[in-house]
């Protein structure tokens, strides 16, 4: 270390005499300075609102244009090539059974994955493995999942160009979603309970099922429907898998009037989903198709944000209630 | 319950079927641990299957036309009576319109994470953010509608009337839009993880608010924020519908906003809305297209991850 | 409670505590202490933890008005303008530009060497290149870490040792010529020899700046202090010349702790 230097300017003299002058140019200083942090401030707050509004101008907009086609009709329509007459039954029943694939696809793998994330799966570079993979698939374009779907299911498997593969793909999309609010839900329950579990005997797998799960389950909620959310929403690999954009007819029931009163066979049907009637609508040249597609668009929107918004309530519900 | 009875040495009779459910409880705990596994594993299946789809589906395609003629050519024209197969102009279209969003996205979206980490009040901060989450949530295909139907005549109507019907500008403006939750999402996470201890030296020099933010928080959070610029660009890379929609399908090697041309993604989009037959050379460009798409936006997510990897480590 | 005998100081005051307190919320941390500071002289505040002595520290620069919920009672009168400086009229950045701070753990900002000292005087509008260069230099001099850093001014903060980072946040505070500068347990996350560097430089300051140091560590106070200050559970329980309270302390709880008997 240095031995500080006596002879330097600092060390002459009592600093008090040069206060008076110095503080009025201290005082322009933070004067000027508290004028460009209030210029800063009302950036941020003109940023923020433009981000709110350019939302609320798209919803709006959508509303605008397609709130008045919506009606019973529209709901219970098939597509039609004249526009007044045209409806989207097809597509939110195969919204509806593509949605249903979806999860009964997303969620146990999703949740099982996360299970052995956390509870399982030791430090190895196996685990490593599958960590990098779910962050990497977060990752991948929609497109491109689509494409998987297409060179796999469609072909590979033969499933064809149908609900099984959207549900399925769809599915894939949103694991990484699932897995991580998952994991997340699990993390959130301290180890204390576990501990407590073993105390008494339980196997890993008890714990699990009957401590864990249940405690996490507001999270692992969340994290569901935020996955659903984004599903719903989903056009282009339904697009890539070939989903034909004008069908006229509903997949066959799953449940029949004969035995064995369950079938699968609106599995391999052909489909169609709500983004992609929007989608077959908006390419129209014709004003009355856009009409439609902003009705459509209106519904897609509101259930997107419907399920958001529980999403977020859920979220919130369970950050308040823990207290361990 | 012999030892309670018995001499206090003798052997305490163990229940034979204690062991053998013993024998059944692990086998059925391994058998659980092994679907959970599998389960796990499902994550590394679909990327195998993603790299192998791609990388088998493009070799067949390359088979057809040479990998120097697919990067350096300018003409895309796979549908054409003479198809033509330069990826370039697919390229120029997905990085023109990147980087239309990114010059929205960039500034607003670290602005917002600015303003929101160090200005804004506790509640309000809470009301923002979830209305931040509910932008992101937006189907793109609503977007999409809302760039073609509204965006642009309104720009066609004010400020732009030589606009185009289909055109990069609308696009790429509405996709930065729909990228500054990313943004200021990540940013801002990045921003509050660096201790107060370092904005208190700052302060006790005499700084502003805006002075700790910009002179001691941002160069303190820059690799969490780089990073989110980043990951926001791989997913304006990957965005397809709303350049599906509003761009056009013109394969047009062309870096000006005002004219219509094709991404990657929008032509993966468009061919798969026609008669694809299995094998064709058509239908293997769109996965040679989707294998560029792939290696873009994974270097760029990788390299989103690493950033963030740094800046979580430093604090 | 104490008041200061202040006849008892041959120098000028440059601070002042008029019955000062303070409250975290509706807790009442620091009861009505009145304490002054002698200029060019080193005064250290010992207590146990929980005392308040370094709440009692940071009201000489308004550091609790960052964060909400806190109110300041009573005053401290700065000399020789006599400002109360924690009255609502006046502005705190303006305080803390006359007041400066060495943390206890070394916080550099994540710059040059060079940009952590000249920090400071940016903030004041220093830009000439040629008066930031000498400035810098003259305060690097006055943390006696100049000639280890003189060739990499450029080199980050980070990458220096434990001990020469806070030798560099007091040359950062010393840059900007402060009347008065106060040390928050300043060598509490340092190595022995880096302690030692750090109690020969504010020997060495001290000719020029007032300074309030809070210790945890009484050998510290004993070393490097004129005046020692005892506080316990917010209040002020005795004040006088440090070798008169190490050796005589008038109270029987500053004997205790000095003692050991606790805390």
């Amino acid at each position: 270390m240095d031995t500080p230097m006596a002879d330097t300017p600092m060390a002459q003299g009592s600093p008090t005499a040069r206060q008076a002058p110095d503080l009025a140019r201290l005082r322009s200083r933070i004067a000027s300075a508290e004028r460009r942090q209030k210029i800063f401030a009302i950036v941020g707050v003109l940023c923020t609102s433009f981000a709110v509004l350019v939302l609320l101008a798209a919803f709006l907009d959508l509303l605008f244009d397609g709130l008045p086609r919506i009606s019973g009709d529209f709901l219970t329509n098939f597509p039609s090539r004249r526009a007044e007459q045209a409806g989207i039954l097809s597509a939110w029943v195969g919204s509806a059974l593509v949605m249903l694939v979806t999860m009964l696809s997303a969620v146990p793998i999703g949740i099982g994955a996360a299970i052995y994330l956390e509870e399982y799966a030791r430090k190895n570079w196996f685990t490593d493995l599958i960590e990098i993979n779910v962050a990497n698939l977060a990752g991948v374009p929609s497109i491109v999942y689509g494409l998987l779907a297409l060179g796999l299911f469609v072909y590979q498997f033969g499933f064809g160009e149908s609900v099984l593969t959207a549900g399925l793909t769809l599915g894939l999309l949103i694991l990484p979603i699932v897995i991580v609010s998952s994991r997340e839900a699990l993390r959130a329950v301290p180890i204390h309970i576990r501990e407590a579990a073993y105390g008494v005997g339980a196997t890993r797998w008890q714990m699990v099922s009957d401590h864990l799960v249940p405690y996490s389950r507001g999270g692992m909620m969340t994290g569901v429907i935020l996955g659903m959310a984004e599903a719903i929403g989903q056009t282009a690999p339904i697009i890539t898998i070939g989903a034909l954009t004008f069908i006229a007819f509903l997949p066959p029931p799953p449940i029949g009037a004969e035995f064995p009163f369950l079938n699968f066979e609106w599995l391999m049907s052909e489909f169609t989903v709500l983004p992609i009637q929007m989608y077959n609508w908006v390419s129209r040249p014709d004003k009355a198709f856009q009409l439609n597609a902003a009705a459509a668009g209106v519904i897609l929107l509101l259930m997107t944000l419907v399920m958001n918004g529980l999403a977020i309530y859920l979220r919130y519900q369970v950050r308040k209630k823990i207290k361990w | 319950m012999a030892a309670i009875n018995g001499a206090p040495n003798a052997p305490v009779r163990v229940d034979p079927t204690r062991l053998k459910h013993k024998f059944t409880r692990n086998l059925k705990e391994r058998g659980i641990e092994f679907v959970l596994m599998f389960c796990g594993l499902v994550a590394v299946f679909t990327t195998i299957a993603i790299t192998v789809i791609l990388v088998y589906e493009s070799i067949g395609f390359f088979s057809f036309v040479s990998v120097w003629d697919f990067l350096t050519g300018t003409i895309w024209s796979p549908l054409f009576a003479n198809p033509q197969y330069g990826i370039l102009p697919l390229i120029s279209g997905t990085l023109t319109i990147t980087v239309i969003a990114l010059i929205v996205a960039v500034p607003m979206g670290t602005i917002i994470a600015i303003w929101l980490s160090e200005f804004a009040p506790h509640h309000v901060r809470e009301a923002v953010k979830p209305a931040l989450e509910l932008i992101a949530a937006v189907p793109t295909i609503v977007f999409g509608y809302f760039a073609l139907l509204f965006v642009t005549p309104l720009l066609q109507g004010t400020i732009l009337p030589d606009l185009p019907g289909f055109n990069m500008l609308v696009p790429g403006i509405v996709i930065g839009v729909a990228t500054i939750p990313t943004i200021a999402s990540l940013a801002e996470d990045a921003m509050r993880a660096v201790p107060m201890a370092m904005r208190e030296g700052a302060y006790a020099m005499g700084s502003n608010k805006m002075q700790v933010a910009l002179s001691v928080v941002m160069p303190a959070a820059v690799s969490g924020v780089v990073a989110a610029y980043v990951l926001a660009a791989a997913r304006a890379i990957g965005e397809t519908m709303i350049v599906a929609i509003a761009a056009g399908q013109n394969a047009n090697f062309t870096f000006n906003p005002m004219e219509s041309a094709a991404t990657l993604t929008a032509y993966i989009a468009q061919v798969s809305l026609g008669d694809l037959e299995h094998g064709s050379v058509a239908y293997r460009s769109i996965f040679a297209a989707g294998l560029v798409l792939l290696v873009m936006t994974l270097v760029l997510n990788v390299g989103g991850h690493f950033l963030r990897r740094r800046y979580r480590k430093a604090y | 409670m104490v008041t200061t005998n202040t006849t008892r100081m041959t120098g000028a005051i440059k601070a002042e505590a008029r019955d000062l307190s303070f409250y975290y919320g509706d807790f009442k941390s620091l009861k009505g202490i009145s304490m002054a500071l002698e200029e060019h002289k080193v005064t250290a505040l010992i207590g146990p933890s929980g005392c308040g002595k370094s709440t009692f520290l940071r009201c000489f620069n308004r550091m609790h008005d960052l964060y909400p919920g806190n109110r300041y009672e009573g005053g401290i009168d700065l000399k020789p303008d006599n400002v109360n400086i924690l009255s609502s009229d006046v502005d705190p950045i303006e305080v803390r530009m006359r007041i400066g701070m060495v943390f206890q753990k070394p916080n550099p900002f994540p710059k040059s060497i060079y940009d952590n000292v000249a920090y400071g005087l940016r903030v004041r509008g220093v830009t000439a290149r040629s008066e930031l260069d000498d400035r810098v230099e003259r305060a690097l001099k006055a943390g006696a870490i100049w000639n280890e850093v003189k060739d990499r001014l450029d080199d980050l903060a980070f990458n220096l040792s434990g001990g020469q980072q806070q030798r560099l946040c007091i040359a950062r505070a010393l840059a900007t010529d402060p009347e008065l500068l106060l040390f928050d347990e300043p060598t509490s996350a340092l190595d022995p020899i880096a302690t030692g560097n750090i109690e020969e430089l504010i020997g060495e300051i001290k000719k020029n700046v007032t300074i309030l140091i809070v210790t945890h560590n009484m050998q510290q106070a004993a070393r490097v202090s004129d005046y020692t200050a005892y506080m316990y559970l917010g209040e002020l329980i005795e004040f006088g010349e440090t070798s008169g309270v190490f050796t005589k302390p008038e109270r029987k709880e500053t004997e205790d702790y000095i003692t050991g008997r606790f805390g």
